[in-house]
């Protein structure tokens, strides 16, 4: 048999039909759906007398309108309001599985699934939301999808698809102190830039992403849609088995057995043939921080911003003036030093425990600048818990944070918490995109560590200073 | 709606990498319906705080009046997989996006809703890019685009796609002809799909 890479292997065990003319109709093992992509397709449903096929693998959050002020306060948004409970009632009305705001569990969709050991090894798992290559961390094939496609595997848990190629990005070698799995993935993005992976799957291999703990690999693969992927993944490996093994969820006894049996079946065969190879040296990774308006336009912290003179293609040159423009910087300065006003430690790239603990290791015995507004949000009611059970809440507030309830929350400031027009952000969450932490905000993205280290200084910092 | 050919004066946006969360702000997904998304098109770009028009934006311009066809940069669509943003481009008019490439998503959510994803070479996006307002022609069906010299350029599509487009029929419709095959699959994986309990 051809060698196979470990997307063509989950691709193969999902084909439900293949006709001429037709893409091929993929079977979803997991359909995680929240507020803000589905109501629009329940209403589909609804108008063709639908049913969802199979309520047994779709679950439901609420996560991107939610407040993350106190949960016993009444919401002031009405229209936010009006959507979660829509929500709930589509999730009653077809019988699926929902974690709303009153349960222990809630969080944000990409939190969840593998904290409750919903996603697995091989599984298909779709979301109407670009950010579900998370759980390729986990040797899944996960992808984002629009109302459209939510509304498909509501009725036939299918999609037609299309294959992908398969795109290997390897990282050798061990990381500096200070450098972490964000910085590796803006560095892959800078490099590739922001469209170098459309029409791929990216598997992320070698020595440092094997060295990687789970979730640090769903750092990683959270951002695969960044380089344009239609998804990202890592090959399972024991690390995955311990991460997974006694989650609610999870196979148990015989069925773990032969689950564990199909998991090690899935890394790529030798041979196996890629489309395009990237390869990149550890070592050579310093702390990672964007100065534009696309997660592709990061440098190294002790880099300079790009000057457009030094770039040839006219739409180039002018989508890097209007950049800097936005972001009011000038050509040719270092980043590091720049004023902030705002640092945002969450989102479904950097909101679980081990972000959390990071952010904390810098900050525990130091204040936060005066000058800056922190707010820390975990991933969800259990990474809260799991925080407040290690002290880190104290941690947080004790140096001026604030430690908030779970959800997406100034990722994409839909909930209230925002940026006001000019302020600049240093932000764990993986879009920078103009307006996307509030109109006229301005983003740069980075990892928990170099977050934590800007919030104490009030400037963009070098964490590395302060280890 | 059947979808069959357009012709129209093109806008041209000439951005690299514009990402959905520009071609409508996430503080528009908060609706559970797909109406009234058309306001916030470009919202940002083509309009002010205070909501007065941007009188440079080129969706502000007189002549902008009817247009259907859209000429952007590379990269169209990047980002969210918010299919607010073709539902907010159909609303305002725009039948066909022209670009030398699109981000996966989008143009998967724009096949399925009317709107048509047109992928050019460099040099034909480029003599587009030199003639704002200039007339174009788009035929699906035959798949070509006429440019403003009068020279005509064949553009790809998936032919399932195109069918869908042309016959004015939506993927679901077939999807669901599809259940014995599905109703097949699970009933031979049932020990090896995870069900939840």
């Amino acid at each position: 048999m051809k060698p196979r890479t470990i997307v063509e292997k989950i691709w193969d065990s999902h084909v439900v039909a293949e006709k001429p003319g037709a893409p091929v109709l993929l079977y979803i093992d997991l359909h995680l759906t929240h507020e803000v992509t589905s109501p629009q397709a329940f209403s589909t449903l609804r108008e063709r007398g639908l049913k969802v096929r199979r309520p047994d693998l779709t679950i439901a959050t609420m996560d991107h309108s939610t407040p993350t002020t106190s949960r016993d306060l009444p919401m002031l948004d009405t229209v936010g309001k009006a959507q979660l409970d829509q929500m709930e009632k589509n999730c009653k009305d077809f019988g699926i599985r929902l974690y709303d705001l009153k349960t222990t569990k809630q969080g944000i969709v990409h939190v969840i699934g593998p904290e409750q050991g919903l996603t697995q090894p091989g599984m298909t798992i779709v979301c109407g939301d670009s950010h579900t290559a998370t759980h390729g961390a986990f040797g899944a094939l996960a992808f984002g999808i629009g109302t459209s496609q939510v509304g498909h595997v509501f009725a036939t848990q299918c999609l037609l698809q299309t294959p992908s190629q398969s795109y290997a990005i390897r990282v050798e070698g061990a990381l500096k102190p200070g450098v972490s799995a964000k910085d590796i993935i803006l560095a892959v993005i800078a490099r590739i830039g922001i469209g170098g992976g459309t029409g791929t799957v990216f598997e992320y291999q070698g020595s440092t992403i094997r060295s990687l703990s789970m979730e640090e690999r769903m750092t990683i693969c959270n951002m695969s849609i960044e380089g344009g992927a239609r998804a990202g993944l890592v090959a399972p490996d024991d690390t995955t088995y311990q991460y997974i093994s006694g989650r609610e969820f999870a196979p148990k006894g015989a069925d773990w057995d032969a689950a564990l049996a199909r998991w090690k079946q899935l890394p790529t065969d030798q041979g196996a043939q890629y489309a395009k190879e990237l390869t990149l040296d550890a070592a050579t990774l310093e702390p990672m921080v964007t100065f534009g308006t696309n997660p592709g336009m990061g440098i190294p912290i002790s880099g300079a911003i790009p000057d457009p003179a030094s770039v040839s293609d006219p739409i180039e040159k002018s989508d890097l003036i209007k950049a800097l423009k936005y972001m009011d910087l000038e050509p040719g300065k270092q980043l590091k030093g720049h004023k902030i006003d705002v640092v945002f430690v969450g989102s479904c790239t950097n909101s679980r425990i081990s972000d959390l603990r990071a952010a904390a290791s810098v900050m525990k015995g130091r204040k936060v600048s005066p000058s800056v507004r922190m707010l820390v949000v975990p991933g969800s009611m259990q990474v809260k818990k799991q925080a407040e059970a290690e002290g880190l809440d104290k941690i947080f507030r004790e140096a001026g944070a604030d430690f908030r309830e779970a959800g997406c929350s100034m990722c994409l400031a839909m909930n209230g918490d925002q940026l006001e027009p000019g302020e600049y952000s240093v932000s764990t969450s993986n879009r920078n995109f103009e307006g996307r932490q509030g109109k006229g905000g301005r983003t740069f993205l980075a990892s928990p560590l170099t977050a934590a280290a800007s919030a104490i200084t009030g400037v963009v910092t070098d964490v590395r200073t302060l280890l | 709606m059947k979808f069959e050919k357009i012709e129209s004066k093109i806008a041209v946006l000439p951005i690299d990498n514009i990402d959905t969360d520009q071609i409508i702000p996430a503080r528009y997904l908060k609706s559970i319906s797909k109406d009234g998304l058309g306001e916030g098109l470009f919202r940002d770009w083509r309009r002010n705080a205070d909501g007065t028009p941007k009188p440079d934006f080129v969706l502000n311009q007189p002549q902008a009046q009817g247009v259907e066809i859209l000429v952007t940069g590379d990269n169209f669509g990047c980002g969210s997989s918010r299919e607010h943003a073709p539902w907010a481009l159909v609303q305002n008019g725009i039948r066909a996006v022209v670009s030398t490439s699109f981000a996966d998503i989008f143009k998967g959510n724009a096949l399925k809703n009317q709107l048509l994803p047109v992928v050019v070479p460099a040099d034909v996006h480029a003599e587009l890019l030199k003639s704002p307002w200039a007339t174009v022609k788009i035929d699906l069906v035959a798949q070509t685009v006429t440019l403003p010299s009068g020279r005509t350029v064949e553009f790809p599509i998936d032919g399932f796609s195109k069918t869908c487009l042309v016959e004015g029929v939506d993927e679901l419709g077939y999807m669901l002809q599809q259940d014995p095959a599905i109703a097949a699959f699970e009933a031979e994986r049932v020990g090896s799909v995870n069900t939840l309990r």
